[in-house]
């Protein structure tokens, strides 16, 4: 349920950015977000969509990326693609000692926009 | 067209916040503990017994989250203890700026531990830093097993976790034996107290960690 928070939060920064740059539309806005976040990209395209009407943001486009879980294993060393998202055990060596390096990114990467 | 690039964390406002909270409370040497679970999983009562154990040794302060009311605020302040209720209205989390303008109603440099007892929620809550020391959340046998692989970042955070209403076990199909290997994959280095907050049984392993750690940060 913060996904609208959270949209209305990145909208903000954009448009005070933009403001500043000189920028009065905006055409994409990509966001980076972690499987290991309890942040749903589907729900921030929704709020995205509900909040985006202005004239400022009517044609921007929404970009997720969306980033897998990597674990790094304090045992063997080894760095591996985490599919579950519950078990954090190294899969070469099945120790729990695991570091998460990958999966909690949630953060506005970049956008484009035009000087109208 | 042009490209701005922001690489700006999305809750870039709260961090900031968060961390100002961690070094007031550190200026203030409190010991912040947030106190998280689903709804009716125990916490309040846990609350009850840990003042009950500790309000004779430490100067204690509550923050009390909830959606509505403040019938939690009034049960910890039956205890003696000074409480600031927040009512998020619908939000489904505290957030910094919400606690810390709670602090400010308490007597601040006056405390040696802090209880922020968050929204019932297992979800939102885990993303949300309060510049506490750390979390503890509460599970209870009566939930079932599957909370902690359904809700792994809120447990894999937290630096203690406590497994409520032993005293139901018999008449529940928990398995300890699952949630303990669960809990190791999840988070090894939690520490774990089995308690009834009902019965009282295992809080004083509790309080006593609890007091262990506030003597940590703050030696009298």
């Amino acid at each position: 349920m913060h996904e609208l928070s959270i949209m209305q939060g990145v909208l903000d920064i954009v448009r005070d950015s933009a403001v500043q740059n000189g920028i009065s539309r905006i055409n994409k806005l990509k966001l980076v977000i972690g499987s290991l976040t309890m942040i749903m990209p589907d729900s921030l395209r929704f709020a995205f969509e509900v909040l985006s009407q202005d004239e400022m943001f009517r044609e921007a486009d929404l970009q997720i990326e969306e980033v897998p879980a990597f674990i790094r294993c304090h045992a063997c060393n080894s760095e591996t693609a985490q599919e579950d998202a519950y078990c954090f055990v190294c899969s070469g060596c099945g120790s729990n000692q695991v570091e998460v390096v990958k999966g909690r990114e949630m953060y506005l990467d970049y956008y484009e926009g035009d000087c109208v | 067209m042009v490209q701005v690039n922001m690489e700006t964390h999305l809750l870039g406002a709260n961090e900031l916040l968060a961390r100002r909270n961690r070094q007031l409370f550190k200026d203030h040497k409190v010991l912040v503990i947030n106190l998280m679970s689903s709804p009716g999983s125990g916490k309040t009562t846990i609350l009850e017994r840990t003042i009950e154990a500790l309000g004779g040794q430490l100067r204690l302060g509550v923050i009390e989250g909830d959606l509505y009311t403040d019938q939690d605020a009034q049960r910890i302040e039956k205890k003696g203890v000074k409480v600031i209720q927040i009512n998020t209205e619908g939000a489904c989390h505290l957030d910094a700026a919400m606690v810390g303008k709670a602090y400010g109603q308490l007597p601040t440099d006056k405390m040696d531990l802090m209880v922020i007892e968050n929204v019932g929620n297992l979800v939102c809550p885990a993303e949300f830093d309060l510049g506490e020391d750390f979390t503890a959340v509460v599970i209870s046998t009566t939930e079932g097993n599957d909370k902690l692989r359904k809700y792994p970042l809120i447990f894999r955070q937290a630096k203690a976790v406590l497994l409520n209403k032993m005293d139901l076990l018999p008449y529940t199909d928990f398995n300890l034996e699952r949630f303990k290997n669960d809990l190791d994959q999840i988070n090894p280095s939690a520490t774990v107290f089995m308690v009834s907050g009902r019965t009282g049984e295992g809080i004083e392993n509790w309080t006593r960690w609890v007091f262990e750690e506030v003597k940590r940060k703050n030696p009298f």
